[in-house]
């Protein structure tokens, strides 16, 4: 088959994972652009709610009610993290990296060997890479674009309100939040956990979707996740300004990850150099803004200098 | 209103930094009292005012704010009763926030931060007309990012974000050092109408010693430390910037000296 045909062939599930992804990057996002801080808490508590979720599920539990239970695990991972920065004084990025490399451990502990794999014929799921192409309701393409929509409009309400507006705050000015009474310890670790919490739940979806958890299958999500803050950014920061279209970018800054990732795949990319490739990308895109900035001031230079000349 | 007993301030204590910045501070201030606060550099003006603010623990000495004991409070607890602007427009505002958004914060000082509405329909009014009264147009910029705004702009914003809720006391540390002398002077009557109008009491640190003379019923001078003269009513109206030099010469043994600090 032609390129185009593989590739058409393939995007339902592209697509569908970069949405389920995108839930994971909109966590992301509420730490790296919300809070200003870079949590690599992430990587394991990804891999926690798919855990969690597969266990649950296999118990015969309620399938949302698991997913919930998800949510919990990633939010106490968070509360770890943040506690560790805010109460001992770690960095963020340290405290991360420490609360990750716990979840390793908790992780094998919880799903008792490296993996395990639920079966879309023999128990139900939410969401399955069986049913991508199915013209019906449970289409993960569907499923996880309803979450998707409810999740953004829970958190446009929520940042929206005093507490929201406090988190905003201590994210863009630590001493200005002080100063107004706003207590930043707690609404970092209150940022980082709402992060995790949303992050655990990609996890769980991925988990069904795949038929499978995996304790590393978090392993780069933090890349993952910045790669679709950074592309949603990057296509649609100037035309969406308002919060929720924000949030939706980095949805669709995923999908679109996850679309390029396959079309270099078909094209014949060796799969094995996929992480590689994304963390060069990253790391370009990272740049960028200081490149600009140094520029810009080189610039400035320039032009006082041209002033004070004439 | 303000009691602030025997604070003292070691920075770095055992190394070979080690600096006391505040060596036995005494200050008292009455309910309406408008202090400005003169001294060399690294007299320990901002550290006097980092320390009622709780930016860092006091050694030893209390601070009292309206008979409450704050000394042991962390700094976002202390923010109820205190209005705060600094040196650094930067400082005082959320740059990738909305004008009305750093207002509604502002205005939440003090109270439990809960899930009701960051901001209301009344509330936006109520800033329009506040806003209205700075005269610098920023009435029709309500959802402007406060990063858009000037130096000046940010400090009269600061300054009514600071005194939205009335503050027991004001906390002006050089806000007006950064601005060009227009925009300082615009800050400084500014600010000088708002205490009036609210009778808020106040310490001003300033550079500026004709400032300090003309503006506040009591003039406060510091130097290593400690405060070395303290003058008020009357008395201080009569003051010439060569009387405060002298006076300074007296007290400290030594010339004023700090390079940014203004004589006329
Ligand atoms: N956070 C700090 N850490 C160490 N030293 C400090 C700190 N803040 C102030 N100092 C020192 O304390 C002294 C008083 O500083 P400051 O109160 O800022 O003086 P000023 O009167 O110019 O405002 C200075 O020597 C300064 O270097
Ligand atoms: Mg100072």
């Amino acid at each position: 088959m032609d390129f185009l045909g593989q590739l058409f062939n393939a995007l339902p599930g592209s697509v569908s994972q970069g949405l389920i992804w995108g839930i994971m990057a909109i966590g992301v996002y509420i730490t790296y652009r919300i809070l200003d801080v870079a949590d690599l808490t992430v990587d394991g508590s990804f891999a926690t709610g798919g855990v969690v979720a597969v266990v649950l599920i296999l118990d015969g539990w309620n399938l949302w009610l698991a997913m919930f239970i998800a949510f919990i695990a990633g939010l106490i991972a968070g509360l770890v993290t943040g506690l560790l920065h805010t109460l001992m004084g770690i960095p963020p990025i340290l405290a991360g990296i420490l609360t990750q490399l716990s979840l390793y451990s908790i992780n094998l502990k919880i799903l008792g060997k490296a993996n395990q794999s639920v079966n879309v014929n023999q128990t139900d799921l939410l969401v399955s890479l069986r049913w991508v192409k199915e013209f019906a309701f449970h289409n993960p393409l569907i499923t996880v674009s309803v979450v998707i929509v409810v999740l953004i409009a829970i958190l446009y309400w929520f940042f929206s309100t005093e507490m929201g507006c406090a988190l905003r705050a201590t994210g863009a000015n630590l001493n200005m939040s002080r100063a107004q009474g706003i207590n930043t310890s707690f609404n970092k670790v209150l940022g980082i956990m709402l992060s995790n919490g949303l992050v655990a739940l990609a996890g769980a979806f991925l988990s069904q979707f795949q038929g499978f958890a995996d304790i590393k299958m978090g392993q780069g999500a933090i890349v993952i996740g910045l790669a679709a803050v950074i592309i949603g950014e990057a296509i649609f920061g100037k035309i969406f300004k308002n919060f929720a279209l924000k949030l939706f970018s980095v949805a669709l800054g995923s999908i679109i990850y996850y679309i390029v990732v396959q079309a270099v795949i078909t094209l014949g990319f060796d799969a094995n150099l996929l992480r590689l490739l994304s963390a060069a990308i990253v790391a370009v895109f990272l740049a960028i803004p200081y490149w600009k900035r140094q520029h810009k001031a080189k610039h400035m230079i320039k032009a006082k200098g041209g002033k004070s000349h004439a | 209103m303000l009691e602030i007993k025997n604070v003292e301030k070691t920075f770095n204590p055992g190394t070979i930094n080690e600096k006391k910045a505040l060596n036995g501070i005494n200050l008292h201030l009455n309910e309406g009292d408008f202090v400005t606060v003169i001294g060399g550099n690294g007299a320990g003006k901002s550290t006097m005012l980092n320390m009622i603010a709780g930016v860092y623990p006091v050694d030893c000495g209390n601070i009292i704010i309206d008979g409450v004991d704050v000394t042991k409070l962390p700094e976002y607890k202390r923010a109820k009763y205190l209005g705060r602007v600094f040196q650094d427009p930067m400082t005082g505002t959320a740059a990738d926030m909305q004008i009305e958004e750093n207002l509604a914060l502002a205005a939440r000082r003090g109270k439990p931060r809960l899930l009701r509405p960051g901001i209301t329909a009344k509330e936006r009014k109520e800033y329009k007309e506040l806003l209205k009264i700075l005269d610098l147009g920023l009435e029709e910029r309500l959802t402007a990012k406060v990063g858009l705004l000037s130096g000046g702009q940010r400090q009269a914003l600061t300054l009514l974000m600071a005194t939205l809720k009335k503050p027991k006391v004001l906390l002006l540390d050089e806000h007006t050092a950064a601005l060009d002398p227009k925009t300082a002077k615009k800050v400084l009557d500014i600010t000088e109408e708002i205490v009036t109008k609210n009778n808020l009491t106040t310490i001003m640190i300033t550079h500026n010693m004709a400032d300090a003379i003309a503006v506040g019923n009591r003039l406060i001078m510091m130097n290593n430390g400690k405060i070395i003269f303290d003058i008020s009513g009357e008395e201080k109206k009569k003051l010439t910037t060569a009387d405060l030099l002298e006076k300074f010469k007296i007290s400290a043994g030594q010339e004023l000296s700090n390079d940014r600090m203004l004589l006329s």
